[in-house]
């Protein structure tokens, strides 16, 4: 058996994804190893949102395979909320349950999904809110938090469940600016603890500093693949030193 | 006095015409239509403690309450059950259910309530009640009689008049609640199924546990609302002689022609519960605001 770390974690295999007459993702693979930490940059509109969500089958590919775990997602409920309880997903709007307290919004699933009891799922939202840093907000419902903390929280749901990969699609993007900061040092010391994880994000100094690879999507397609040093620094295509000039230059 | 005093005349002018302006505001905001209502009740309370032949209208009337009561609760709880399932099948993506579901509620909000009342009590339960018992004594040719018997038992006389009403408002209510809950689903933020789901939660699991809740709290004051106009509707089914308040109010003043005694009282009785209901309501909506 090959070492674990050099396994194929996520596998995207050429999919396209057709909202109607639009073509949101042309012919994608990539993928992705275990423990390894993917940014996708790109311009709004470019396909990166929906690339993430057809990985935990949230949108369904029109065409093409992704794979997880070494096993082929299929439109099968029962197969897919397996797969779904091992892949966290962050939300750029939280989307924390709006009538659960923080804590509930953590030991919920664990409760509905994985059986845990009251007791242990509560002890295990606890140590995950303090890992991110908000144990004291664990009574409180989500409207009565900031939205980085909110942010922090759905991260702690998401950790809660054990995953093997993490999702984040655009995590900050709904934050007021001093609270980026907050968001961003918590995802950091994931990719520290060696969490797989795929980022989308406009954050272009925690893709180079977090991101072991980075890719650049435009109009549905994968324009470049690279190290954040090799992307950022030497951009091959004009379209990905375009869009790195704007974004950096602003 | 003493501050008044120090103040020059324009400033007293202008003093004087912001306390009239906020005693104008106060005049405009006044429930002035809630006491001209209380008035209406206390004039009738006055007139059902005074005088013998309006006592005698209320006493009578009175004897229908639990009729009314548990005609409205029975049919109420049994249109919110209809109401939610409904109301799941007209936002599920199962094509059938969804069909299903538009179906009825367009059926039961195309025609007249009254209409509706008639043709249950008088059309659809006989016949239903007719294909069971023909279907039992079948069942007993085939050797079923455990099934059978019962059936074959079954006659329209077995199912009152009372029961009837119940079906029919339950029905009719079911359709309106229908649409209720259905708007309370689709209330509900697209993000918070979509987080469920995305935890592993079967679609099942993340409507009871995430959009449901949401959704019903969000739609408490309208399904309250709902209680109060099955209170009046509740009214509609004396027509199947039920003996509510309205249908022995109705008898009162036929026997008596006491007409004004009759239906002074029975429109003050419906107006004090409604009055009632509707403030209940109302506090609830504030509390939920509140704790929003």
């Amino acid at each position: 058996m090959a070492n674990l770390t050099d396994e194929k974690l996520v596998e995207v295999k050429s999919i396209n994804k057709w909202f109607g007459d639009l073509q949101a993702l042309d012919d994608v693979s990539l993928d992705v190893q275990s423990g390894k930490v993917m940014v996708i940059i790109g311009p709004s509109g470019s396909g990166k949102s929906t690339l993430l969500r057809c990985i935990n089958y949230l949108e369904t590919p029109t065409n093409g395979q992704v794979w997880f775990n070494g096993e082929r997602l299929t439109s099968d409920q029962r197969e897919l909320n397996r797969h779904r309880a091992e892949i966290g997903m962050v939300f750029q709007s939280f989307n924390l349950y709006a009538h659960l307290t923080i804590l509930e919004n953590i030991t919920l699933a664990l409760k509905v999904v994985k059986k845990i009891k009251q007791k242990d799922a509560e002890s295990i939202a606890i140590e995950q809110l303090k890992k991110v840093g908000i144990a004291d907000k664990a009574d409180k419902l989500p409207s009565q938090i900031s939205g980085g903390q909110q942010q922090r929280a759905a991260i702690a749901r998401a950790l809660a469940m054990r995953p093997k990969l993490m999702l984040f699609d655009e995590p900050t993007s709904a934050l007021d600016p001093e609270m980026i900061k907050e968001v961003l040092d918590v995802m950091m010391m994931l990719a520290k603890e060696g969490i797989t994880m795929i980022i989308v994000t406009h954050e272009m100094g925690f893709a180079r500093a977090a991101a072991d690879e980075v890719i650049f999507m435009d109009n549905g397609r994968i324009v470049e693949k690279n190290t954040p040093d090799g992307l950022f620094n030497q951009p091959t295509s004009d379209r990905t030193k375009l869009f790195l000039s704007q974004i950096l230059h602003k | 006095m003493a501050f008044e005093d120090s103040l020059s005349a324009a400033q007293k002018v202008s003093l004087q015409q912001s306390r009239r302006q906020r005693l104008r505001t106060r005049l405009a905001t006044f429930p002035w239509w809630l006491v001209l209502i209380l008035l209406l009740i206390v004039g009738t309370l006055l007139l059902i403690t005074n005088s013998p032949t309006y006592n005698e209208a209320f006493v009578t009337i009175r004897s229908g309450m639990i009729v009314t009561l548990y005609i409205t609760l029975i049919s109420y709880a049994i249109s919110l059950l209809i109401g939610l399932f409904t109301g799941l099948g007209r936002v599920s993506s199962s094509i059938l259910s969804q069909n299903i579901a538009t179906f009825y509620v367009e059926l039961m909000r195309g025609i007249p309530m009254l209409v509706l009342i008639f043709f249950i009590a008088l059309v659809m339960v006989p016949g239903v009640v007719n294909f069971l018992a023909l279907l039992g004594a079948k069942l007993i040719e085939l050797g079923l009689t455990t099934i059978g018997n019962p059936l074959a038992g079954l006659s329209n006389r077995s199912i009152s008049m009372s029961v009837r009403a119940v079906i029919a408002l339950s029905l009719t209510y079911g359709a309106y609640s229908a649409e209720i809950f259905r708007a309370g689903i689709q209330s509900v933020a697209k993000g918070q199924m979509e987080a469920a789901r995305s935890q592993g939660m079967s679609h099942g699991q993340a409507m009871r546990n995430v959009v449901l809740p949401q959704a019903i709290r969000n739609v408490l004051p309208a399904i309250g609302n709902d209680f109060i106009s099955m209170l009046k509707d509740s009214s509609l089914v004396s027509i199947l002689a039920v003996r509510d308040i309205t249908q022995i109010a109705r008898l009162y003043a036929g026997h008596s022609f006491r007409y004004p005694e009759a239906y002074t009282t029975l429109s003050v009785m419906y107006l004090t519960m409604t009055l009632l209901l509707s403030m209940l309501v109302k506090l609830l909506e504030r509390r939920l605001r509140n704790n929003g």
